[in-house]
This record gives structure tokens, sequence and C-alpha cells, in this order.
């Protein structure tokens, strides 16, 4: 076990060097003049090439990579040419609203699939299982951020029940950073969970259908006990994989759902860095979910050990 | 309070004229016609029929256990110690399954859960029927383990069907049914998917095992030389109807349905192929088991049968008494001579 996860872990070294290559080399091609925007608007074409000398912009693209790769190494993402701040620290700084929401949505988007799911691979065919089928469909193909002003509509405006927008650290209590987490989680787990329920209930519903489904019954177990304990285990797998992948699309709707909400995350700042050009910090923040889906997908592969007894590493 | 006069026993289980259909596109399927047999108290009665002949349907609806839709009970009763079972709510039958009516199935490479190990598995019925809390049933779990002579049954006890071979999935089967001290055990075919020797195992066990137990055993099967081994009456049914029944003796030495006759042709015995005459290729029943979505006119086995006369294909023959005990549905069961 542990021998293969170190295993794994090295295996992702040669995948982040191609996320790596990718990330920098796409914003090396993409047109813009970071020191255009930098030097503002009433700069002269001689301050332009001056700030791009000094920033290293003229070098070729190998001398550029290998400078920032060494960077990186060290745990320097290099300096935001907006603020001039060191990139890692600015992560930092917005990393806690960006966790939370992304382990709340995550948390959110379980909670309502996999007994969504459950239910309706047992119900199948019947009118809850259609109910269900029918809600994760809405859910999935309602895009973030109209799901999340239909929410915040109905849940701040009409009946006032939690804030508007914004975020509270939770170092200010935990009341006040649940109720302003609740809705930007809600509207990101929800679409998250349609995924989930469908995978979920097509497992179950494989699952539902083997012997040994059959021989709990005729020991009598009841609905429940043979739902959770027999079939719920042995439909876990694809379940937890589905989870590992949906992790991808929670990344994607960070970003919408902070813009939204309002919530000063790394999805916020990786938006303000693309309006500014801002390259250093949105490789780093790209260089960060990368590393953060490879290894949740790692967590999802050593996990399955703990469902299925057959599978050994 | 018992009465001081001892009524007659009603049997174990009984069947009356139960019917089980199959809704399918094609409207719905007779699995099962008007089957009636009853089981009495520590009996093995053998049913026996090619697939998809209806007899693992009828031993799934004694525990009420056809999925259903698309399945359905259409008529008849279920009996057990007089009681109906059609009348009894889920829960009553949760009470009922793997307690008083437990069953082993076909395929013991399939029929434990891949997930949860052996102890788990036999544990589970004993702790929700018997109340026992973890380390009761762990014990008893181990004591049933040893009784089905699975070698190590300690270290079994947390293996996980994955690691068993065949023959031993089926003694863990056996465990799990027997655990909580059955009534009546509903065996489906339970040495098919066995190794021939390993067969032989099982059926010895299993025949073991009724001897201390005294559960009566419901045998599935399509195998004859199983129910000679295992049975005390057969019952033969066809096209979801029983066309022959009797003691296993009788029915054997002198079946009167060229069906049952058909079968025992069917049946390879050692050493037939050295004979000279016989050698080469086994009997066989030409044809198939007729389709079930459709009503049949006459009797369903009439268009297989070398016996077949004009009226096999108009009348449905009646079940009768043919000697004591032993009832066949044939127009010419009267011609039918020992074999």
């Amino acid at each position: 076990m542990l021998a293969y996860a170190i295993r794994r872990l090295l295996a992702t070294i040669p995948v982040m060097v191609i996320v790596a290559i990718i990330v920098f080399s796409l914003l090396y091609l993409t047109p813009g003049d970071p020191a255009a925007v930098l030097a503002g608007e009433q700069a002269t074409a001689d301050d332009i090439a001056r700030l791009r000398l000094a920033l290293g912009l003229d070098d070729p693209f190998l001398v550029r990579f290998g400078h920032w790769v060494a960077g990186v190494l060290r745990g320097d993402l290099g300096t935001s040419v907006f603020s001039n701040r060191p990139v890692l620290d600015l992560i930092v700084q917005r990393l806690e609203p960006t966790v939370a929401l992304t382990a709340a949505s995550l948390f959110i988007a379980v909670l309502i699939a996999v007994p969504l799911g459950v239910v309706a691979a047992w119900q199948s065919g019947r009118i809850i299982d259609r109910l269900a089928m029918g809600f994760a469909v809405l859910g999935f193909s309602m895009p973030v951020f109209v799901l999340s002003y239909l929410l915040i509509m109905l849940l701040s405006v009409e009946w006032n029940v939690l804030p508007v927008q914004g975020y509270v650290p939770i170092a200010y209590g935990f009341w006040p950073w649940a109720t302003h987490l609740l809705l930007p989680a809600l509207s990101l787990g929800i679409v998250n969970a349609a995924l989930i329920a469908r995978i979920t209930r097509a497992s179950m519903l494989e699952i539902l259908g083997q012997d040994y489904i059959r021989t709990a019954r005729a020991k009598g177990l009841s609905a429940p006990a043979i739902l959770i304990r027999h079939a719920l285990k042995n439909a876990a797998v694809p379940i937890i994989t589905v989870i590992g992948i949906s992790f991808a699309l929670l990344i994607s709707g960070v970003v919408v759902t902070e813009t939204v909400f309002n919530i000063p995350g790394m999805g916020r700042l990786v938006v303000d860095a693309i309006l500014r050009r801002d390259y250093p910090v949105i490789q780093g923040i790209i260089l960060i979910f990368s590393m953060a889906y490879v290894l949740i997908n790692l967590l999802v592969d050593l996990s399955y050990g703990l469902f299925d007894p057959r599978i050994r590493y | 309070m018992s009465p001081a006069v001892p009524l007659p026993a009603a049997p174990l289980l009984e069947l009356r004229d139960l019917d089980v259909s199959f809704r399918t596109e094609g409207g719905w399927l007779r699995a099962v016609q008007g089957l009636s047999f009853t089981l009495g108290a520590g009996e093995t009665l053998a049913i026996v029929g090619e697939s998809g002949s209806g007899k693992s349907v009828s031993a799934l609806s004694v525990m009420r256990l056809i999925p259903d839709p698309p399945g359905k009970i259409t008529g008849g009763d279920i009996l057990y110690q007089g009681q109906s079972l059609l009348g009894f709510s889920e829960r009553q039958m949760r009470q009922l399954r793997g307690n008083d009516i437990s069953m082993i199935f076909q395929e013991p490479m399939t029929s434990l859960n891949p997930v949860l190990s052996i102890g788990q598995q036999i544990g589970e019925a004993i702790r929700l029927h018997q109340g026992a809390d973890r380390p009761e049933a762990r014990a008893r779990a181990l004591d049933m383990l040893r009784l089905v002579q699975i070698p190590e049954a300690e270290k079994r006890l947390d293996a996980y069907p994955h690691a068993l071979s065949g023959g031993m999935r089926q003694r863990v089967m056996i465990a799990m049914a027997l655990a909580c001290g059955p009534r009546i055990l509903i065996a489906d075919e339970p040495t098919t998917a066995l190794d021939v020797t390993i067969q032989a195992q099982v059926l010895d066990l299993m025949r073991d095992l009724k001897d201390r137990t005294k559960a009566a055993i419901l045998l599935i099967t399509h195998d004859l030389g199983v129910v000679a081994e295992m049975a005390e009456r057969v019952i033969v049914i066809y096209a979801g109807r029983k066309v022959e029944e009797g003691p296993v003796r009788d029915l054997l030495r002198c079946p009167r349905h060229p069906y049952t006759r058909g079968l025992l042709g069917a049946v390879p015995r050692l050493g037939a192929s050295l004979k000279a005459e016989k050698a080469g290729r086994l009997l066989e029943i030409p044809g198939t088991v007729p389709r079930l979505d459709q009503p049949i006119i006459g009797c369903a086995f009439a268009p297989r049968c070398a016996y077949a006369v004009d009226r096999c294909h108009r009348e449905r023959p009646p079940l009768e008494a043919r000697d004591p005990g032993h009832l066949a549905a044939c127009w010419r069961a009267h011609e039918m001579e020992p074999l």
C-alpha cells in the first residue's frame, strides 16, 4: 500500500511537468503584453520596452521557462507583475475561502447525491426515481451562475434567511462563516450532485441485480440493510471515482461562484489576474489547482481498497 | 395452550394451485401453473425439470422473493404450518426468511457478497434473527464453518469470498442458510456449478447436516442422479406444470410420464459409453421447452413426445394416481413399463 502510494506519487511528477509546460506556453502564446498593462495608458513605447527588459519578457522561451521552473522547485512561484508581491503569498491569503467553498460544496454534493441515487435505483422506474433523475438533469444542465442567482433571489432577497454575498473567515466564528458559505456551497454542490447522483443510480442498479443481493434478501434483511450494507459498498468504486472527477468541475465552478458571491478566494484571484495579464499569478494558481486535482484523484485510487477487498496494491 | 388431542398435523409447507406469471412485452408469461405439493417436516422433496420449467420460480415464490415487477403470484396459495404466506406482510416475511425458511443458490461464485467477510455474512443472519451481539454471532459463525467442515475455520472467518474455491463457497452458503436452524432448506441446484468430485462432497455434507438438523429440504435440480442420492419424493415439472409425482424409488424404476423417461435417458451413466451398441452420443429429448406466453392446447410435452397420439395434442391429460402416491399426467401412463 505505502509502496504503491509512493510509486503513484512519483508518477505524478511527469504529469505535473507536462502541466507546467502547457500552462507556461499557453500564456506565452496568448496575445497581449503585461508590460503595456503595467505601464499604464500614458506610457510611451520606450517605457514599455524598458519594462519588458526589466521583467525578462524579451528572453527566449526556454530561458524564461527554466527560470520559472527553478523558482517553483524552490517554492517561489514568482512575483505578481501587478502588485509586486510574491505569488505564493497572494495564494496563501486566498486559500481559506476557496478550500472552505470546495470542501463544503463537495460535502453537500455527496450528501444530496448518494442518498438520491440509492433511492432512485431502489425505486427504479417508479415515480420517485423519475423525480430524482429529473432533478438531476435539471441540476446538471443549469449553469452555476443561474442557480446561484436563483438561490440568492429566493433565500436572501425573498426570505432573507442568508446573507447575499461575501465571506467571513472561520476565525471570526463558526456561525457567520457557515451562513455566508452555505449559499455558494449549495449552488456549486447541487450542480455536482446531479452528476454524482446519476452515477450512483447506475452503479447501484447494476449491483441490485446481482445474485448476492438475492442471497441477502433470502436472509431476511431489511431494505435499508441490503441497500447500504450489501449494495452501496459494492457500488462505491464508480461513485468515488466520479466524485474525484467532479472535483475538476468544482474548480471551474469555484471561479464562477466566487465571482457571483464576491468571495475573495483563488477563483477571484485568477479572474483578476487574467484581466491584468498577471502571468506569474495565473501560472501559480493553475499549477496549484492541477496539483490538487492530481492529489485528490490519487486519494480516490488509494481509497478503492477500503471498499473492495479484491483490490490490493 | 396446546389442545389435549393433537390435530392432524398440517404439512410443514403446502403449495395449492400456485400460479406465477411474469409480465413481458408480449403479455403475461405463465411460468408456474396450478402447482400443488406438500413438504412434510424433515422430508426431502426434489423438484425436477429442465431450465425454464418453472422450478426455480416456484422455489423463489415460497420465499416471496420473485422480483415484482415483472413477476407476480397470480393465483393459489402457499401455506407454511397452515398459515398463508401470501397474507404475510413484508415484515413478517423477513422474520421468516433466513430463520424458518432459508435458501442456497446455484452459483456459489456470485451468491456471496464480494465485499463482506465470510464471518460477517454468516453472522448477519444470526444477529438479525437471534439478536446475538457481534462476538456471539462471530462465535456462532465459527461453529457453522466447522459444521460444514471448512478447514482452518478461524482463518476463513475473516477471509473474503474471492479467496475461496467454489466448493468452499458453497459450504459457506450452506453454513449461512443453516445458521438459524431453519425448518425448511430450499436448495436451488446446489451442486450444478461444482466439479463432479466436489458435488459428491457437498451432497454428502447436505445429507449429513439434514440428519443432524432435521430440516426439510426442497431440492431443485435437473439432475436425476442427485435426486436418487438425496430425495425421498420427486415432482417432475414441465412447462410450469407438474407432470409426475411419486416416491423416488417408484418414479425412477417405473416413470409414468414420457418426459421423465426422457430425463432418465439423458442421465449419463458411468460405463454406458463402453457398451458397444450404445457407444457415442447421449440420449437427448428432441426439441425445446414450449413458449409460455401463449396458451398451450393439449399436453405441453406432446410436440416432443415419442408416445404422443392425436388426443395428446387436443386435450390436456389430468394428473392421476397410477400407483399409491405416484401420479402422472399422461394419456398413456398405464402403458409405461418399468425401465
